[in-house]
């Protein structure tokens, strides 16, 4: 409870400066936030979701926070060297939590109606379309980082997509964590597709600079009637940088998501993933990928509620664990009475690769309706001897071989991008964190 | 799926008759009073004439069990419990000084087992071949075949007895697989247990016939806390049977009980239960409260343990028969199928500690709920540091049956070594109507028809019962599930 006190003090003496910074929808939230963080604290290991990763403990040390919104200068050329050849994309730049208008963010291209830029500006120049949705599928009313980033959160990104608008290009949102102090940031992301819309969206995760960083990210999807959209969110940080996410997805009828959720080089990262299905007939892809070595630690925790009948949800995890890294994954999935012919299947695939990387992993699976199809499956194993050995004697050396198998295996999560140019890109960069080039890749220099 | 084309009648007639162990004995029991407090656990050892080391084991848990509070991270809805409302001891052998022979058992005690189908003669048990010890509420009443047994050096008798007559043993390893601080129930149990079974298997002795303990709860107001205890010595092998039930009461009882089993050297114990302990009427009205701590410890190089259980009892079941694989090489097999119709909640499932190195499990578990019922498997598989090449494989099936009931899984993987290949499985489904049309297009009646899938699809874990229980199960299956069908 004691580190959720300080920010609720530091909150209050900086009332004032937050609520400034930031804009009038945004601010009518936090005295729900404010009850909720003095009521549920932050999420600690004794919390059953919590168990593997105390996120309170990422919030004892005095981080720096912009809450004057200071100027903080990002070079945004850096990320260039980070970028996805062969795919052009809409691109938009958040350096630290501020959306940072840059020149190579252009507003052309975007078709009639679509909304995308600033969340702060938004909620300045529609307060009426921002009030409607921010807030309302992030859940305060549980133990999680929902309250303390309502809390603090003075901009982020927003899309809005309107009805039967679709828009071809992908649009690419990369953050730049970057400063000289150890920073903690508080990123919300809103996203609202219109019916029988469609939209990419992929968010790079890259940290410039060699300090600490704690991200706090609240995404919240909207997605109506027959939309449809695809997320893509790549973490590339180093392993200084705590984060801490969580993703809401409300899915209307007919509407089909699939979210990727890739994490190739952090820290310490905890990723939450909600998906109800609002309205009949909805898909869900959820995927995830986890690379990790050193003392690196990947949370992934899923939830999905299918409340309505004849929705489908699919989900793969993979991980591979290097050396001290540590895994943990959760996925639930709870079918409420009545949500008949529901379709729902769970996978987490895991390779540890020394003695000291562990995994732990639990699927739930909870369910209330007869006329359904549910299962899930989950391993814990390595590399299969017979296969390495099969290419060894075929001349390929111990440590190409076992590389082969590793992409082979995480290869299949990676498939299922939809973007031909960015899954090319990603098979290249996890060869790289495999070869151990990633930490000196081009565009993290300052990776460790 | 409809068949409320039946007759009423009928239907009133099968559920009449779908608990048919609900009869109490009218036989003189002495109960001690209600309520729990030291004094209480003095009296039951003293009761049962118990040493010195005993009481202090019995206070210690009582002493800790205070300072503990229920659990409640299972998926139940567990009504509040008073447990200064709890009879901890009934004694249906008391008439004037206890039994000294077969002959002065209450007459009725013996009709009881009788009724239940328990041969506690020795000459009808030569036929079936298996030794009984049966345990009405809290007092063993009767061990058959001891003399066989005690030839090859078996022990198999009432705990109370093995407390008397083999005080080392029971010293060296009661509590050492279960300790009292374990858990909340195993707490209570240590402080209150009465009786129960103690098997002792010699090395290299391979027991001649199927060992059985039957339990019943008689009297009202009371709670049975057995405890039983296996220790399996080097090279031995050993079956054990369980089954339980109790008459049909608006109350609610509670049995709280633990079962410890020491697997020594290349020793294998097959342990089976048939639980059916009366499970309230349809409306959620009564029933046993079933929480019990079952956990084998192997101990040996090459030791064995196999769990086989069906559930198809009590209101409410938080059960995980667990085995902790210590020796290196061991195995540890977990088999259960779980019926829940009506109101009935099962939050039942294994734990497998992988210690030593190549130890294996595997976990089959097959649930089914009907009605309004909850049925959750939760299990933990765990493998350490040291216990390289462990190997594990669990699959959970779930199958509904109407659209008011509950199917969950809660696995829980927690992988420390990186040679270890740990496998889960769960599915949930409901029966294939394919498979009901195909029955009923030749002749077979729905609920036939849904008894006929239902013990197909429990089969992989009935085929492991010995055979005088899986007769049994297969029965019991399709009894539980008569009306559930509409």
């Amino acid at each position: 409870m004691k580190p959720a006190q300080n920010y609720i003090e530091l909150f209050k003496e900086n009332r004032a400066l937050v609520e400034r910074g930031s804009a009038g929808v945004m601010n009518t939230l936090r005295d729900a936030a404010l009850s909720s963080l003095a009521r549920y604290g932050l999420p600690h290991n004794r919390l059953e979701e919590y168990l593997h990763t105390d996120v309170s403990k990422w919030f004892e040390p005095d981080w720096g926070m912009n809450l004057a919104r200071l100027d903080m200068p990002v070079d945004f050329a850096q990320a260039f060297k980070c970028s996805v050849p062969n795919l052009s994309t809409q691109l938009y730049f958040l350096a630290n939590d501020a959306f940072a208008s840059s020149d190579r963010a252009s507003k052309a291209g975007l078709p009639e109606g679509v909304f995308a830029g600033s969340l702060k500006e938004a909620a300045q120049n529609r307060p009426d379309l921002v009030e409607k949705f921010y807030g309302r599928l992030a859940d305060m009313d549980k133990p999680g980082i929902a309250a303390i980033n309502t809390l603090f959160a003075q901009d982020g990104y927003i899309l809005y997509v309107p009805d039967g608008v679709t828009i071809e290009k992908p649009l690419q949102l990369i953050t730049l964590l970057s400063s000289k102090v150890d920073l903690m940031v508080n990123r919300r992301i809103l996203v609202v597709l219109g019916r029988a819309s469609q939209a990419k969206l992929l968010l790079c995760d890259h940290a410039l600079a060699a300090n600490n960083y704690l991200t706090t990210q609240v995404i919240e999807v909207f997605a109506g009637q027959d939309s449809t959209f695809e997320l893509y969110d790549l973490e590339e940080t180093h392993t200084a940088n705590l984060r801490a996410s969580e993703l809401y997805i409300s899915q209307d009828a007919g509407s089909k998501v699939s979210v990727d959720n890739l994490t190739l080089h952090n820290g310490q990262t905890r990723n939450t993933v909600c998906v109800t299905f609002d309205g009949q007939g909805a898909e869900l892809s959820l995927n995830g990928v986890a690379i990790t070595d050193k003392s690196q630690h990947v949370d992934n925790m899923t939830f999905v509620d299918h409340r309505v009948p004849d929705c489908t949800s699919s989900e793969l995890f993979k991980y591979v664990l290097d050396e001290s890294s540590t895994g943990a994954f959760a996925g639930k999935v709870l079918v409420r009475e009545g949500a008949q012919h529901t379709s729902s299947q769970q996978t987490n695939r895991n390779i540890c690769l020394t003695r000291e990387a562990r995994m732990f992993t639990q699927p739930q699976l909870e369910i209330y309706a007869d006329d359904v199809k549910c299962s899930h499956g989950a391993t814990v194993g390595q590399l299969d001897d017979k296969a390495l050995f099969y290419m060894r004697q075929r001349g390929i050396p111990q440590q190409e071989a076992r590389m082969m198998l590793m992409l082979a295996f995480v290869g299949e999560v990676i498939g299922k991008v939809e973007l031909e140019p960015l899954r090319d890109r990603l098979y290249r960069l996890v060869e790289k964190r495999f070869r151990g080039e990633l930490t000196q890749c081009e565009g993290c220099r300052a990776c460790r | 799926m409809n068949s409320e084309t039946q007759d009423n009648s009928l239907i009133r007639e099968i559920s009449a008759e779908k608990y048919r162990y609900g009869f109490t004995t009218d036989v003189h029991t002495e109960i001690i009073d209600r309520g729990l407090t030291e004094d209480t656990v003095r009296l039951i050892s003293e009761r049962k004439g118990e040493p010195e080391w005993l009481l202090e084991f019995r206070l210690k848990a009582y002493r800790h069990w205070l300072t503990m509070e229920m659990p409640h991270w299972a998926h139940l809805d567990i009504p509040e419990i008073d447990y200064q409302n709890i009879s901890y001891y009934a004694d249906p052998t008391v008439k004037k000084e206890g039994p000294k022979s077969l002959e002065e058992i209450d007459p009725q005690v013996m009709k009881t087992f009788d009724k239940l189908g328990i041969p506690l003669e020795e000459r009808l048990a030569l036929s079936g071949g298996v030794a009984v010890d049966a345990v009405m509420d809290s007092v063993s009443v009767k061990t058959t075949f001891k003399k066989t047994l005690a030839e090859k050096g078996i022990i198999f008798c009432s705990m109370g007895e093995a407390v008397k007559n083999h005080p080392d043993l029971i010293r060296q390893y009661l509590g050492s697989v279960v300790n009292y601080r374990d858990n909340f129930f195993a707490a209570l149990n240590s402080a209150v247990f009465s009786d129960g079974s103690f098997v002792y298997i010699p090395k290299g002795v391979r027991c001649p016939m199927e060992l059985s303990t039957y339990f019943r709860i008689n009297a009202a107001g009371t709670g049975q806390f057995e405890r039983t205890l296996i220790v399996a010595d080097d090279d031995s092998y050993v079956s054990y049977l369980e089954g339980c039930t109790a008459p049909m009461r608006d109350e609610n009882q509670l049995h709280a009980a633990i079962v410890e089993i020491v697997v020594l050297d290349r020793a294998e114990v097959k342990y089976s239960t048939v639980q059916n302990w009366y499970p309230g009427d349809e409306n959620g009205r009564g029933g046993v409260y079933n929480f019990v701590t079952k956990r084998g410890l192997l101990k040996g190089v090459d030791s064995k343990l196999s769990w086989t259980q069906v559930e198809t009892g009590s209101a409410i079941t938080w059960k995980y028969p667990s085995c902790v694989l210590q020796g290196d090489g061991s195995q540890g097999e977990f088999y259960s199928v779980a019926l829940t119709n009506n109101w009935q909640q099962a939050d039942t499932g294994t734990k497998m500690i992988h210690i030593g190195r190549n130890t294996k499990s595997t976990v089959i578990s097959k649930g089914i709920s009907a009605g309004h019922s909850q049925n959750s498997y939760r299990g933990l598989i765990k493998v350490g540091e040291h216990a390289d090449g462990a190997r594990n494989y669990s699959q959970c099936d779930s199958l509904l049956l109407g659209d008011k009931c509950g199917a969950h899984t809660f696995p829980y993987m927690d992988v420390k070594n990186e040679t270890a290949i740990v496998e889960h499985e769960a599915t949930t489904s409901k029966i294939s109507e394919d498979q009901l049309f195909y029955c009923n297009q030749r002749g077979i009646p729905m609920e036939q028809a849904i008894g006929l899938i239902v013990n197909g699809y429990a089969k992989e874990v009935l085929n492991k019962l010995p055979m005088e229980f899986a007769v049994e199960a297969q029965r019991l299956l399709s009894v539980s599930l008569e009306n559930t069908v509409g």
